[in-house]
């Protein structure tokens, strides 16, 4: 009985074989060998943040690339970047690199909650259907789309403090965070030798009205523009943007800031 | 066998705490704060400026277009500034601060139109009558009642629906009108009928208000063309197509307008407006609200004038309970909860409802079970649980397909589902997205 099983499953297991080495010759599709090498570089996040679906359709690119011009994984580092361009035989591009830092500052002891929001965790639905706990409707929701979004670990929210923290060190600057940020608080910006400096806020509200919804919102005052030397920050809408291009990291607008909404890094 | 739409439906509790009880007038607060985005459509625009002294009925701001309705003045009173204030979900929007006078704030020279005149009035001078007096649908859709009226050419409206089906727990304040005004609201609906050119005008009342049956059935003796039907006590049967499905057999097509069954359907106190409006010149300035709850020591259906603070009306009701937990704008199944008692009264707002502590907060929602419930329980033949997956994976134009369009937001399906599911959310959440890619 048992020797029976064997040999029928021993002629279908060898039927099966020969079916499949005859498909696999059949059927055998010519794939560039650099595609793979390159992929094996790659995070294999899918993140997007190449500009491309995937990490397999950026290595195609890469692999049929005449130049490595605006070819850039944000998930690796120069070096890994130049293994790729060594691969295929191109010089590497230099495309800057970038990071992510959130356009509020207001974590839990900033903001009252003025109402308790027990529907579903989810910013993109509170966002929509109600307004969030607090009184500002700029603010972050802190329900975590952005942490579930980011595919590098980037992210954490410590539940006291109802805020994202951003790890520099792990954040590849895909901005795939900046996609499902309902209030649009993710902003991708430069990283290079100068810190960044930038304003911690993103209520529009006139400024009596933001003095009151937030302990840490911006009001438009323009102080730090009146201090600042190279005349960075702008302000519209009654907050203020600081122009990474211009901006020196000297620091003066964080000490100046009557609100403590401008944040270094 | 009593008249009722086709599919769905649920039977809530009914908790009509203040059932029978007489219509008070809210004392004045010091100052009204009158919003200017008071129904759909364009926000009015002030016409008065701070240091302005305004009487009665005095328009202060204006309409800014076919869809949107000018806002007047309640009182006798000097306006203060022009600042935001907070909306019932807690947005800054702006608003005129009116004080009123201390003394006779109410004095007033409007001068009711004589029956002569009102019977020599062409419709489109009726419908312009009710333009100008900033009348909106106080079912709480505010949708400006100038507009409806307008029946569009090529169509024709032969029925006029008067809703007084009050389907809503614990409101009460339509009721309470039918009760005390029952022949007025008939003066108004015939004032409808000639404006639309309509024939008929059916009376809708849910049959757990025997006494506005009655009132109403006996006001409407005197008029051949005015009948009043009692239906099925079942939510949601105020819903427009519902209604109409009920009282006249007729269903609106997907995606059109009820005049398309030639059917104009204004809620009871719209139709109270429109007489006051026509017969004593007063443009829609108060409202009757309902203020109820298990925990108010003195719930009660209050006429409310426009611009008063939610605060005053919780404390004329005897306070805020002790175990309250959520307060609710409109009635439990259709409103939203009050994130902040600053905000101040408006034409669509139909009442207050504070929910204890213990019943306040959702159940954790579970699994789908795939009960069907929801489909049982939709009005509208829908299947909000598909909806809800739909939405949870983004499949937006999925929901689309399938109807997602048609949702009444009436809640049916999150109050029915076993699991607590907050299908309703999901089909809001999907609604928004579709609207933003048109």
């Amino acid at each position: 009985m048992i020797l029976i099983s064997i040999i029928v499953l021993g002629i279908i297991g060898l039927v099966a074989a020969v079916l499949l080495f005859v498909a696999a010759k059949r059927f055998f599709v010519y794939e560039d060998p650099k595609i793979g090498e390159i992929e094996a570089l790659l995070p294999g996040a899918n993140c997007g943040g190449c500009g491309f679906s995937g990490c397999h359709a950026f290595a195609v690119e890469c692999a049929n690339a005449t130049s490595m011009q605006g070819l850039n994984c944000t998930g690796v580092d120069a070096e890994g970047m130049a293994k790729i361009a060594d691969i295929v035989g191109l010089a590497p591009s230099s495309a800057a690199k970038k990071t992510m830092v959130i356009k509020c500052s207001a974590s839990c002891e900033n903001r009252d909650p003025r109402n308790l929001y027990d529907g579903i965790h989810s910013c993109a639905v509170e966002n929509a259907l109600y307004q969030g706990e607090s009184d500002c409707i700029y603010g972050c929701l802190g329900c975590g789309d952005c942490v579930r979004a980011c595919q590098f670990g980037a992210l954490t929210l410590p539940p006291s403090q109802g805020l994202p923290i951003v790890d520099p060190e792990k954040c590849t600057g895909c901005g795939k965070c900046t996609e499902v940020c309902p209030r649009h608080l993710c902003e991708l910006t430069t990283e290079d030798e100068r810190p960044i400096i930038w304003v911690a806020c993103a209520n529009r509200d006139r400024g009596p009205v933001a003095m009151k919804e937030c302990g840490v919102s911006c009001i438009g005052c323009g102080k730090c523009r009146k201090v600042c030397p190279v005349d960075a920050p702008v302000i519209e809408s009654f907050l203020a943007h600081i122009d990474r291009d211009k901006c020196t990291a000297c620091g003066e607008c964080i000490a100046a800031c009557p609100r403590k909404s401008i944040e270094k890094r | 066998m009593m008249r009722t739409f086709k599919k769905g439906g649920i039977h809530p509790s009914e908790n009509k705490l203040t059932a029978g009880k007489p219509i008070l007038d809210l004392p004045l607060p010091g100052e009204l704060r009158i919003m200017l985005a008071q129904s759909i459509g364009a926000p009015a625009r002030p016409v008065v400026k701070p240091g302005d002294v305004v009487t009665v009925g005095q328009m202060i701001a204006e309409a800014t277009g076919f869809v949107s309705a000018p806002v007047h003045s309640p009182v006798n009173g000097t306006v203060k500034k022009l600042e935001p204030t907070r909306t019932p979900q807690g947005i800054w929007q702006d608003s005129i601060v009116l004080v009123p006078d201390a003394d006779n704030p109410f004095d007033s020279s409007l001068q009711p139109r004589s029956e002569e005149e009102i019977g020599h009035l062409s419709p489109a001078e009726i419908i312009s009558i009710v333009a100008d007096a900033g009348i909106v649908g106080l079912g709480g859709a505010t949708f400006p009642t100038r507009v409806k009226l307008s029946v569009p050419e090529g169509k024709r409206a032969t029925t006029v629906i008067i809703n007084g089906a009050e389907c809503e727990p614990y409101l009460t304040c339509d009721e309470a009108l039918m009760n005390v005004e029952a022949d007025n609201i008939l003066k108004g609906a015939l004032l409808i009928m000639r404006a639309t050119g309509a024939t008929e005008v059916i009376v809708g009342i849910e049959h757990n208000k025997p006494d506005s049956i009655a009132a109403m059935s006996r006001a409407a003796e005197r008029y051949p063309e005015i009948r009043v039907e009692a239906l099925r006590t079942r939510y949601p049967q105020g819903g427009e197509k519902q209604l109409i499905y009920a009282l006249t057999g007729r269903v609106v097509p997907c995606g059109a307008l009820p005049v398309e069954t030639g059917c104009i359907v204004d809620n009871v106190a719209t139709a109270y407006a429109i007489y006051d409006a026509v017969y004593n010149r007063h443009p829609l300035t108060h409202r009757l609200m309902t203020v109820s709850g298990e925990g108010l020591t003195s719930p009660g259906n209050f006429r409310v004038a426009n611009g008063t603070p939610l605060s005053s009306l919780i404390d004329f009701a005897g306070g805020m309970p002790e175990e309250a937990g959520k307060v609710i704008a409109g009635g439990p199944m259709m409103g939203r909860a009050v994130s902040t008692l600053e905000a101040t009264a408006t034409k669509g707002l139909s009442g207050l409802v504070v929910i204890p502590e213990s019943q306040a907060r959702r159940k954790p929602a579970g699994p789908c079970i795939r009960c069907a419930r929801c489909v049982a329980a939709c009005p509208m033949g829908l299947e909000p649980y598909l909806f809800m997956l739909q939405a949870e994976n983004q499949v937006w134009e999925g929901m689309s397909e399938h109807g997602v369009m048609n949702c009444m937001e009436c809640g049916c399906c999150s109050y029915t589902c076993p699991s607590s599911r907050p299908l309703l959310d999901y089909i809001r959440l999907g609604k928004q997205e579709l609207r933003k890619k048109k």
